[in-house]
Parts: structure tokens; sequence; C-alpha cells
């Protein structure tokens, strides 16, 4: 069985963000595997460990990406495919055009990635790669059963739990809840120093950059001013606190 | 712009959804020649139309089906297409929703279509049309223009206002017949789990917990305090790793982003991730023990207390002025 996972190395969830001349500003930031994608990176090495596959991992983005790639085959992923782009597009359909010629000559029984990613947040890229590959999915996976090419998977839709069964090939989102991912062991980081890893450039794979969408400009939300402390016993403060929501901020 | 819009209407416990009102107004606003709003269901959905009417929009298209019962990539798809092949809207809306985020992408692919998620505003400059979306689950924003050829948009709950309903207007509705067939998935069961109902990323009022409700009972209060509010319940990373809460009421960074008219974090610190998805509420509202804790950088409230005293208190104040 061969298993590609889509991997985002994004910011660290704790890392402020700054905005300088409308681009978001990374001089100095933390940089993590995109949490949803780390689920969809233990889910495969479960899957290995559980029986046989390969694992291989796909990802979009500059050179500084291949440290997140290391530690997902330091966790345990085969080998690794970086579309390097210096300055990566924010338009998903000419991103997932590009991976979805990376994921197509690998031929996966199953796809496996994030739900979304915490920077763009879109969740457009895995969607279009499937529906490019004519590839069936399940969003929002929280827990997932394998037998043979029967998949048998519990999905998260606005908090309800959908029991979905599927058969392979299938591309699957991984929700928080999924599991929970292992750290790298100090072998798995030796090994993972040697494991492959190859970069390829748009242009290898015969894509031109022609975008449907442009980022004309990102900004910071307004600042909010420190609103006001309501003091008194926990009584007085409460009975404020329903005055001060009914007639001043009108919301009840 | 000079083509039609397409809505993907939904219904949830047999009612429309707030967010298909709200989408139907983000329509409105590109100025389109004809907003067409489209259910798709297993039956019963004409009794929608009227409705969707009243909030703009000029036709209505219901496809109904029993494979349409469940929500299924599939069987969405074969029905979206053969009305978007039939009616070649120049922009499709979908609200941002478990239904919408999961197939508007796959819609998008089908047709080479640029795809904006999650908007929560559109405005004009110098004529162009601009959507505006969060980034890193609100610490930004970011403004994004379509370049030409079809458009899919998925907009954010409680953002964009809904039209007052209109009861002078109407709409001919249509029936179309679709053939949807070997669909690759089936939906075995649904648990409920959402205890209130109410969708936490469309709720107009958010309780939320954090590690300092110290436990499930804690939740409980927070569960009533939503429950007089007509709200529902959320929880910070630190309490669904704590076990407290289930990963799906989790907000922030990871987890959900919320955006409802009040806010009420009950024993939660202000982690930057968290933050991050809570911190564009209308009103926020901290109740939390410790005066230094960074939620009160950004609540319009601060009750710097032990949530157990001060949150029956509430309770009960806020069902006074519910009867009153």
């Amino acid at each position: 069985m061969k298993i590609v996972v889509l991997l985002k190395q994004t910011f660290d969830t704790e890392e402020k963000v700054v905005v300088e001349g409308g681009k978001v500003k990374e001089d100095g930031a933390q940089f993590i595997i995109n949490p949803y994608d780390e689920y969809a990176v233990e889910e495969a090495i479960r899957i290995k460990e559980s029986g046989d596959a390969e694992v291989v991992l796909i990802s979009y983005g500059p050179a500084r990406a291949e440290e997140a790639l290391r530690k997902a085959l330091a966790m345990g992923a085969d080998r690794a495919i970086l579309i390097e782009d210096e300055t990566p597009s924010a338009d998903e359909a000419y991103v997932a055009e590009l991976i979805a010629r990376a994921v197509e000559k690998e031929a996966p029984d199953i796809l496996l990635a994030g739900y979304f990613s915490v920077d763009n947040g879109a969740g457009q890229v895995a969607l279009r790669v499937a529906e490019r590959l004519g590839m069936n999915h399940v969003g929002a996976v929280l827990k997932l059963t394998l037998d043979g090419d029967r998949v048998r998977a519990e999905r998260d839709a606005e908090g309800d739990i959908e029991v979905v069964e599927t058969t392979l090939p299938v591309l699957l989102t991984a929700q928080q809840g999924l599991n929970d991912p292992r750290y790298p062991s100090l072998p798995g980081i030796m090994k993972a120093k040697k494991k492959p890893l190859d970069r390829l450039t748009p242009g290898e794979l015969g894509v031109e950059r022609k975008e449907t969408t442009q980022v004309i400009e990102q900004y910071l939300p307004p600042k909010k001013e420190a609103g006001k402390i309501i003091g008194g016993t926990a009584e007085e403060a409460a009975r404020e606190l329903v005055r001060l929501l009914r007639e001043e901020a009108k919301v009840v | 712009m000079a083509g039609k819009a397409l809505v993907l209407a939904e219904v949830k416990d047999g009612k429309l959804r707030q967010v298909t009102f709200e989408a139907l107004a983000a329509a409105k606003r590109l100025a389109p020649s004809e907003t067409v709003a489209l259910l798709l269901g297993q039956e019963g959905l004409g009794a929608h139309a009227e409705a969707l009417a009243r909030r703009g929009a000029d036709r209505v298209i219901i496809v109904e089906h029993p494979a349409l019962a469940m929500y299924t990539p599939d069987g969405y798809m074969q029905a979206l297409r053969a009305v978007v092949d039939g009616e070649t809207p120049e922009m499709i809306v979908f609200g941002h929703t478990a239904i919408g985020r999961d197939i508007a992408p796959r819609l998008a692919a089908r047709y080479g279509a640029g795809m904006v998620s999650d908007i929560v505003e559109i405005r004009t400059d110098d004529g162009e049309a601009r959507f505006v979306r969060p980034i890193y689950a609100g610490k930004a924003y970011q403004v994004r223009a379509f370049a030409d050829g079809q458009k899919i948009v998925t907009v954010r709950p409680n953002n964009i206002a809904a039209l007052e309903a209109d009861p002078s207007r109407t709409a001919p509705l249509e029936r179309l017949e679709v053939e949807i067939k070997d669909l690759r998935s089936v939906v075995r069961e649904v648990v409920k789990k959402a205890a209130s109902g109410v969708d936490l990323t469309e709720a107009k009022v958010v309780v939320s917990g954090g590690r300092g409700t110290k436990g499930k009972e804690g939740f409980k209060l927070l569960e009533a305090l939503a429950e007089v509010l007509g709200g529902a319940v959320g929880a910070s990373r630190g309490a669904c790793d704590a076990g407290y809460a289930d990963y799906a009421l989790q907000i922030g960074q990871t987890g959900k982003v919320v955006t409802p008219d009040l806010y009420i974090a009950c024993g939660i610190s202000g982690a930057i991730q968290h933050l991050a998805g809570m911190s564009n509420s209308k009103v926020i509202v901290a109740i939390n023990k410790d005066p230094e804790a960074p939620i009160f950088q950004v609540a319009d409230y601060g009750i710097v207390g032990d949530l157990f005293e001060v949150v029956p208190i509430l309770i009960e104040e806020f069902k006074k002025v519910r009867v009153s």
C-alpha cells in the first residue's frame, strides 16, 4: 500500500503575527508542521505499522520547509518530495495543480492531509487535488478503521459525528482528535537525515504559474482597547455585568 | 457583476440556516443579473422557497432525491454540477459550513474556478470587488480579488448581515430532476453530540471554558448559562487537553474560529492561539480569578473572580431578564 501525506510548514500557533507593507513578516518566526497535517502524518505511520505501507510526504513551499519534512521523516515517514518555491503562491487552484501532478505520479491508495492549515485556513488544496485526480474523500476525520480496501471513518460535522463507509483509493483529511502525534525518537532523527528528499520546481512539474485569485493586501485587525473591570462582590459584579450587557452593549 | 449568482441554501433541523440568508446578502452585494437559490435534499424543500425569496432570491431551484437525504461529496457534486451546467453562474456562494467547506473546493476544481474561502466582508475598491477573509485564525486579515472566470466564495457565519425579510418579494420555484448514482461513500450513522443544537460557529452567544472550570462539572455550569442565553458552549485547548471538554468544542487557531455577538470566557487565561479564535467577537466578557490573565486585554467587560461564584448568579440574573 502507498500512502501520500500532504504537509505544509506553518507559523507556530503561539507566534504573534506582524504585518509590514501589506505582508506578514516571517523574520525570526518559529515554524512547525501544520498541526492538522501532523495528525495526518501520525495516522499514516500508524497504518504503516499495522501492516505494510510506504509513506511519502509531499510539500509545497520555500526551502525552509525541509525542516518540517525532516521532522515527519523522523516520525517514521519513508521519503519526501518538496515542490520548492521561494515565493509561494497563495492561490489554492494553482497550488492544488502543482500538488496534484506530484501526487498523480505516486498513485497512492490513501491520500492524507490536514483538515486545513492554521495559516491560510482555507482548507481547499487537498479537496481540489482529490477532485483533480477523481478520488473520493472523507473530510474532518476523527477516527479511521481500515479493513482491506474498505474504509470506515468517523467525521466531525459541526460537532455531530457521521460514520462514513467508503473504499480505497480515498483522500482523508485529519481533524483534531484523530490521534496524538508522537515525538520523533533520537534514532528516528538520525535515520531521517539519510532518508530521500527530492526537490522539484513548478517548472519541472510542467505547471505554469497561473492564478485564479490574487492577494491584494494583508492587515492586522484593529487593536482592542482594554475594557472595563467590574468590581464589587461576585453578586454585585454579576448584576452589573448583566445591566451593562443589556443597556450599554445591547447584546442580550 | 454582469452574470448570475447561485447560492447553495442549507436546511438544518427543518429550518433554513441563518448563514444561508447571509450568503444571499453576500451574493446581492455583487449586483448579479439574477440571484438563484438552490436547495438539495430528500423531500419537502418547497416549503422553504418563500423565505428564500423574501431574503433576496429571484429564483429557487430544488433538487429532491433519496440519495440527497444525507450529505455525501458524490451526491452533492452530481446535483451541483447539473445545476451549474444549466445555469452557468458567474459566482457561486456557499456558507462556510460543514457542507460548504467540504464541497465548494471540489466544485471549484471541477470548473477551474477561483475560490475565496471564509469571507467576512465584501468591499468595492474603485469598482472592483474585494473579498476580506481572516488568516492565522483571525490574527490578521487578507484581501483577495478574483481573476476573470468563474468564482466561488464561502461566507463565514455571523459576519455579513442578512437582508431584512421583505414579504412582498416572491420567486418562481423550479424542480430539477437529476440522476444521482454510484455514490462511493455511505453515511451509516449520525451520532448527535452538539448539546444545545446551536452550532458553535453560527451561535450568537458563546460561553467558553478553560482549565479554570476544573472539570466536566464546571462545564455543566457553562452549559446552563449557554442555555439561558440560547448560545453554544466552547472550550480552550487547555480544557480539551485536560479532558474536560470534547475537541469538537475547541476554539482557537487549532479548533474553531468564532465571531458571536457575545463571547463569555470563563476560567480561560487567554493564550495567543485561543485569542486568535475568538478576539473578533463583537462583545467579550472575561471571568477569571487572575487579574493578570491576558484574556482581560481583549475583554470589553471583565470580572476578577471565581467562575463558580459568578456564573450561578449570572444564570439567575439572565433568567430574570428573560422573564421580564
